[in-house]
């Protein structure tokens, strides 16, 4: 934490910086990969400075500024003009649970509780078995919220429900409402925790003992105009998101229509007659890319 | 109440005043006795809690699934215990029953005990208590949990006043005539009867503001319990989804009242031996209105089981079957058989009606008053809509820990204390409504 003073400055230099050699964009701030395969010190960066000089910098010289989340005031706010939705296709779904290890990975879980549960469902005896990634829904008129008592968990204009844990005075009545059972608690203290992190409801990062958490679709992604991680870590392309408001889904390789995919597949959502209205919809498994097999021994199930 | 009717006003209130008084300068040995052990019981309940505070919600056995546990059903049972005093001091008072009169005062008592035992008990569950004043801050009128608080204090403030206030005339009496009571009795007597000198007109404000109250206190009694029950039925969960819970839950709360009554006049009787006023003949009312409170809740019972057991829909269908033949079967028809039907056949016969069968009926009736508030709680929430995988074994189940248990007989205690503290202070049995013609005649009428 020794660059913490100079990170702002830094940040705003780099923002300014247009031949940046790397090609990542939409990153703020974000340069170098790391020192490791940079030995060749020979490699140079073109960087445009603060008084409109460009300079070389040597590639080892540079490191990645992390984004900083929204505090919690700001995170009440959505990203203008957005309403985000989930596609899960349950006809790709094979229980790889590379989703739930990346989402693990990065909201700093422990894999006794996961925000994303991979459920093995099966609607009568003769019916097909079938997979079924379970989040947090992001209802429209959400449970959760009407139940809170202090606000601590809201609805936002782009359709996100988050939690703010530093209000949250775990009451757990948001649980017992939420009908999808999407909410896990922190009962006790959580562990592996970068405690250095700033806490914002974006990240859901650091968590704290005695509150709710929960799915949060990683609102710190898309104000990065990225994806959440669960939809990238899905070997299968099972995972759809993207903007209800501009029609389109995608699942990190091919981007369609959300209304075209929706009456193409017949897109359903679950328990629709509770009136949640989720923004999570699935697509019935049918012509499966897998044959359905059972979970291996071990796996909690 | 007493016997002889012949002897004057004058001996007769002399009497009252004499047999009333006397509890409260008797040596209490054996009285000491049961305070310290109700004291260590308390001591082990906040060790526990300490515990709690120390390492979270996770030294309790509940998880995300059951994520409500013996504390929010100890919480509804408080809840429920606290209308006996609505029950005595404004149900059976505005219809005139006489008969009730040596209750007020102990049932007032019981009330706030146990608004006071709930409010404990509910912050206690709290995952943040050092949160609590988030609910003020940041609190939004929408959630259930605020219309509890609010309607809960409000009880809360309008018992302590039907208490306060039916006192005022018994303290001035203790300031008067109780002698050889410590420095501090004194001074308490002294300043808590601000100066009452038992004129008419004093009796007559007295009265019309505690006929006021009784009025007042109903719909807050009711309001109270059905707001509780609305932190349920405002949810999806099988078995609180549910319009039939609020009078479910009111009524339920009535019948554990009258139990809760029954066992404290037994003892109270026995212990301040005061056969005389607490007679047989109060304990063969209190019997009946038991049997017609319980033959109330049994209605609502069957109305809250019959439809979903009729129709057996999805996860509501399961959780009857949990409930009535799967894990919680035992349970569920103890409580419903010994709890229930036992008290509505049993003291329906004369003979039913006599203290010591009351007593045992009575303590059958609350014990089956607290799990059924366990079976409310805890079954529902175990029958989600989707189904409970990928999550640790222990999440399935639910057996609470030592620590919910010692914090759970620790908050029974903390409320015995209460009523036991009172009692040594406080005359039992209000002795001015128990007089002859001090009160003016036309609220006799």
């Amino acid at each position: 934490m020794a660059n913490k003073k100079n990170k702002h400055s830094r940040r705003q230099f780099f923002s300014k910086t247009v031949p940046v050699a790397i090609g990542t964009i939409g990153g703020v701030g974000l340069v170098a990969q790391s020192c490791q395969q940079a030995n060749n010190d020979e490699e140079k960066i073109s960087l445009l400075s603060a008084d409109g000089q460009l300079v070389e910098v040597n590639k080892s010289a540079l490191t990645k500024v992390p984004y900083k989340p929204v505090p919690p005031d700001e995170a009440r706010k959505g990203i203008p003009g957005k309403h985000f939705v989930m596609v899960v296709d349950l006809a790709r779904c094979r229980n790889a649970r590379k989703c739930v290890k990346s989402c693990d990975h990065h909201h700093q879980l422990t894999p006794d509780r996961p925000f994303i549960k991979v459920l093995r469902m099966q609607d009568n005896k003769t019916s097909a078995p079938y997979w079924m990634p379970k989040k947090c829904f992001h209802c429209d008129n959400p449970p959760c919220v009407k139940v809170c008592p202090v606000g601590a968990t809201y609805k936002r204009s782009d359709g996100l429900v988050l939690i703010d844990n530093e209000r949250c005075i775990g009451c757990r009545f948001c649980m017992a409402a939420c009908p999808y059972s999407a909410r896990v608690f922190n009962w006790g203290e959580p562990k592996h925790q970068d405690g250095d992190r700033p806490y914002s409801p974006e990240t859901s990062i650091p968590s704290q003992v005695g509150t709710v958490e929960k799915c949060d679709f990683c609102p710190d992604m898309l104000r990065q105009n990225k994806v959440p991680h669960c939809i990238t870590a899905c070997p299968n392309g099972a995972l759809y998101f993207g903007d209800r408001n501009a029609d389109s889904v995608t699942n990190g390789s091919e981007t369609v229509r959300l209304s075209t995919l929706l009456k193409d597949k017949a897109g359903y959502r679950y328990h629709e007659e509770l009136g949640t209205e989720p923004n999570v919809y699935y697509l019935p498994p049918v012509d499966r890319s897998f044959p359905f097999k059972e979970a291996p021994e071990g796996q909690p199930s | 109440m007493i016997k002889n009717e012949n002897i004057s006003d004058e001996q007769f209130n002399q009497k009252v005043e004499k047999d009333l008084l006397a509890h409260l300068t008797v040596n209490q040995k054996r009285n000491n006795i049961f305070i310290f052990l109700l004291i260590a019981i308390v001591l082990v309940g906040m060790f526990a809690y300490y515990r709690q505070i120390r390492y979270g919600l996770i030294v309790t056995s509940m998880r995300d699934y059951t994520s409500w546990g013996v504390y929010i059903s100890n919480f509804v049972f408080f809840v429920a215990i606290s209308l006996v005093g609505s029950l005595i001091s404004s149900m059976l008072k505005l219809s005139k029953a006489t008969w009730s009169t040596p209750l007020t005062r102990i049932s007032e008592i019981i009330a706030i005990a146990a608004i006071f035992c709930a409010s404990i008990i509910i912050i206690v569950d709290m995952g943040r208590p050092d949160r609590f004043l988030n609910v003020v801050i940041y609190g939004r009128i929408q959630s259930p949990i605020l219309w509890d608080v609010m309607i809960i204090s409000t009880y809360l403030v309008i018992s302590i006043l039907l208490l306060y206030l039916s006192l005022i005339p018994d303290l001035a009496l203790c300031r008067d005539k109780l002698t050889g009571v410590s420095g501090v009795r004194k001074w308490f007597y002294r300043v808590f009867s601000v100066n009452w000198k038992g004129s008419p007109e004093q009796y007559k404000i007295l009265h019309s503001i505690i006929a006021m109250l009784s009025i007042v206190v109903l719909p807050i009694a009711f309001a109270i319990h059905t707001v509780t029950s609305w932190l349920f039925s405002t949810t999806w969960r099988p078995g609180w989804d549910s319009t039939n819970l609020g009078p479910y839950f009111v009524s339920g709360a009535l019948m554990a009242g009258a139990a809760v009554i029954i066992v404290a006049m037994y003892f109270i009787r026995n212990v301040y031996n005061l056969k005389e006023y607490l007679t047989d003949k109060v304990f063969d009312h209190m019997g009946k209105l038991l049997v017609l409170l319980s033959l109330i809740y049994l209605y609502f019972n069957i109305n809250e089981y019959l439809g979903p057991a009729f129709k057996m829909v999805g996860v509501e269908g399961e959780h009857i079957i949990e409930l009535f033949v799967g894990k919680y079967a035992g349970m569920y028809w103890a409580v419903q058989i010994l709890g229930l039907i036992l008290p509505i056949v049993i003291l329906s016969f004369a003979w039913g009606r006599k203290p010591l069968p009351m007593l045992i009926i009575s303590m059958l009736a609350l014990l089956g008053a607290w799990f059924k508030r366990f079976l409310i709680v805890i079954p529902s929430l175990q029958h989600p809509y989707l189904p409970i995988q990928d999550v640790d074994e222990s999440y399935r189940h639910y057996i609470p820990t030592w620590e919910e248990w010692a914090i759970t007989f620790a908050s029974f205690a903390a409320c015995l204390l209460i009523i036991t503290f009172l009692l040594r202070v406080l005359p039992a049995i209000p002795i001015w409504e128990m007089k002859r013609g001090v009160e003016p005649k036309s609220q006799e009428a």
